[in-house]
């Protein structure tokens, strides 16, 4: 029983986490119809700027400032720059995202050496809570409760903003909504720029317990896709229920079947491309 | 002009055949990469350049069918000769293919994207984590070359690159007459407007199918060659970084072309061959390659010297 409780603890933190990187890629694709294959750079971009700063102001506050202020600057720029000319060319999106993850992971292998890092946890979330014989890092709880104050501060902006129900109309009628006087490519920049601000925070929460090191921006891409494919692509909830499926059953499959556990994401993913190809919450 | 061009490929025909003798070892390894991943390359231009087919997995079949020659040749059956392996190794492609197929053909367009990467991802997890079965990240290393009739063997570094060469120009042939057949029209017919196929009365899902099994086919061919070239199979040869690397070459050197994907794959291995050994920068090179060839020659190479938009073979 310990066990179990534990794993789920452990499951629902990593969760949380992927919600946090997974939304941002859902909801770009959803408006956007990109498939962003640079999303875990943000991640790593956010990880290692957290890094720096915390190691020279000693800040936790102005190192999540500074990451998310990367994350989104460098989205900013490979938004406007470059991926709004392939508007519609999902083969060019693929190539040329795909080329700025080789690019960020050189860049950021010559700024921040090849040996993975942890962010230092804050003194404050540093210790355990204590059941009996359940032991659980006080830091894996704010984890937890960081993300769904994430996931209600995120459904709130879609479903109860001016800028969310713009957001929404785009990803079902992008025609119409143009037609509706949106500024359509100003709302793709936010939305993309949003998403990458999220995933560069994520790279600052997730600092400290999955870790920064080349090959992050890989693996957070992989777990990032396995959760919008099974929630659905440009679904919210569907992020966050694929998320809490996949964090739980990635943390159990390594913990029962170490040698299956990646498996263990991917067969489930494959089961229901099968019976729905849109995912659970996808249309 | 048909006469210059069945000169121009006598002439490329008499000089790879004597190109063992010209060329260092090493230079002829090179070629030897190159033909491989030309035969993956149009292996994926039959699904994206010839039927509209976007896959981002195709590494899925290239790697399977190498792990499939790799087992069977350490683990099952150590002294097999080249027929059964190559036999054993189609046939586990083939029944991918058709599963794999089976699966992604009930989407379109970009959510084929997606389904081709996870499902080539699934294989890519297994090769990776089922350490007691692949050897996990570190692969499957000593695997040998088998022998041929008449005491040739595959071992020989010169046996070897006339059997590449071989299997390279028979397949593209067999492409280039498949493409001009009325099978190849009706693909690009389903690439340009499919709705209008289904109106024409064609089984458009069972075109689909077909040229989905055969370019994994094909693939797996590469992957086996691949493999034997290496004596080594790892969790990079399913991965998506390949499968990334071989839509590069289709579309750098000109998708729907039958020679583009050939002169890609050229150019991407001659260039990492030469990057790699002058900067250890090049991972940074080959992203700027990605970023400038989407940017400025979004019709490949052949479309950029046909001069004209979407330049069709």
């Amino acid at each position: 029983m310990t066990f179990w409780i534990i794993q789920l603890f452990n499951g629902l933190s990593f969760a949380m986490l992927l919600f946090l990187l997974a939304a941002g890629l859902s909801v770009v694709f959803g408006v956007m119809k990109v498939i962003n294959l640079a999303h875990g750079s943000f991640y790593l971009i956010g990880g290692y700027v957290a890094l720096s700063v915390l190691s020279a102001t000693g800040s936790f506050l102005l190192a999540a400032a500074a990451a998310v202020l990367a994350g989104a600057s460098v989205a900013a720029v490979l938004q406007t720059a470059f991926l709004r000319r392939f508007y519609d060319n999902e083969l060019a999106q693929v190539l040329l995202t795909f080329g700025f993850l080789f690019i960020i992971a050189d860049l950021c292998l010559v700024v921040w050496g090849g040996n993975p890092q942890a962010l230092p946890k804050p003194a404050l979330l540093a210790g355990s809570v204590v059941f009996g014989e359940i032991v659980i890092p006080v830091y894996r709880l704010f984890v937890t409760a960081v993300g769904l104050l994430f996931a209600g501060a995120l459904w709130l902006l879609f479903e109860k903003t001016r800028w969310g129900a713009m957001a929404r109309a785009a990803v079902d009628d992008p025609e119409m909504c143009r037609g509706l006087g949106v500024n359509v490519p100003v709302l793709c920049t936010s939305v993309f720029v949003a998403g990458a601000a999220l995933a560069a925070f994520g790279g600052f929460m997730g600092g400290s317990f999955v870790g920064v090191y080349p090959g992050a921006d890989f693996e957070i891409l992989l777990y990032s896709f396995v959760v919008v494919i099974i929630g659905g692509l440009g679904s919210l909830p569907g992020a966050f229920v694929g998320s809490l499926i996949v964090g739980l059953l990635d943390n159990f499959g390594k913990a029962l079947f170490p040698e299956l556990s990646l498996f263990t994401i991917f067969a489930p993913m494959a089961l229901l491309l099968a019976v729905k190809p849109t995912g659970l919450f996808g249309k | 002009m048909t006469w210059i061009r069945a000169g121009a490929v006598f002439l490329l025909l008499v000089s790879l055949a004597v190109v063992p003798w010209l060329l260092s070892p090493y230079d002829v390894g090179i070629l030897v990469q190159v033909m491989i991943y030309a035969i993956f390359a149009m292996s994926l231009d039959l699904l994206l350049g010839y039927t509209g087919l976007p896959s981002l997995g195709h590494a899925a079949y290239f790697g399977l069918a190498g792990y499939a020659v790799a087992l069977i040749s350490t683990k099952l059956w150590t002294g097999a000769a080249l027929a059964p392996l190559v036999v054993a190794g189609l046939a586990v492609t083939g029944a991918a293919g058709i599963f794999f197929a089976l699966l992604a053909l009930r989407t379109h367009g970009v959510y084929f994207l997606m389904i081709t990467l996870a499902l080539a991802q699934v294989l890519w997890g297994i090769a990776f984590k089922w350490r007691s079965l692949t050897g996990g990240d570190d692969g499957l290393p000593g695997i040998r070359r088998p022998e041929l009739a008449f005491g040739l063997s595959l071992a020989d570094p010169t046996i070897f690159y006339f059997a590449v060469l071989l299997a390279f120009v028979l397949i593209t042939a067999f492409l280039h007459v498949l493409v001009r057949s009325p099978f190849g029209l009706a693909l690009k017919g389903i690439r340009d407007s499919e709705s209008r196929m289904l109106a024409l009365g064609y089984n458009v899902w069972l075109h689909k199918l077909i040229i989905f099994v055969l370019a994994a086919l094909m693939a797996g061919i590469a992957g086996m060659l691949f493999t034997f070239y290496n004596h080594f199979v790892s969790p990079s040869d399913l991965s998506l970084v390949l499968s990334a690397k071989v839509l590069l070459m289709v579309t750098l050197g000109g998708a729907g072309t039958l020679y583009g994907p050939i002169l890609g794959a050229f150019a991407i291995v001659m260039l990492e061959n030469m990057l790699s050994a002058w900067t250890e920068r090049w991972l940074l090179l080959l992203g700027l390659l990605y970023v400038a060839s989407v940017t400025w020659a979004p019709n490949g190479i052949v479309g950029f010297l046909a001069g004209r938009p979407g330049a069709q073979d």
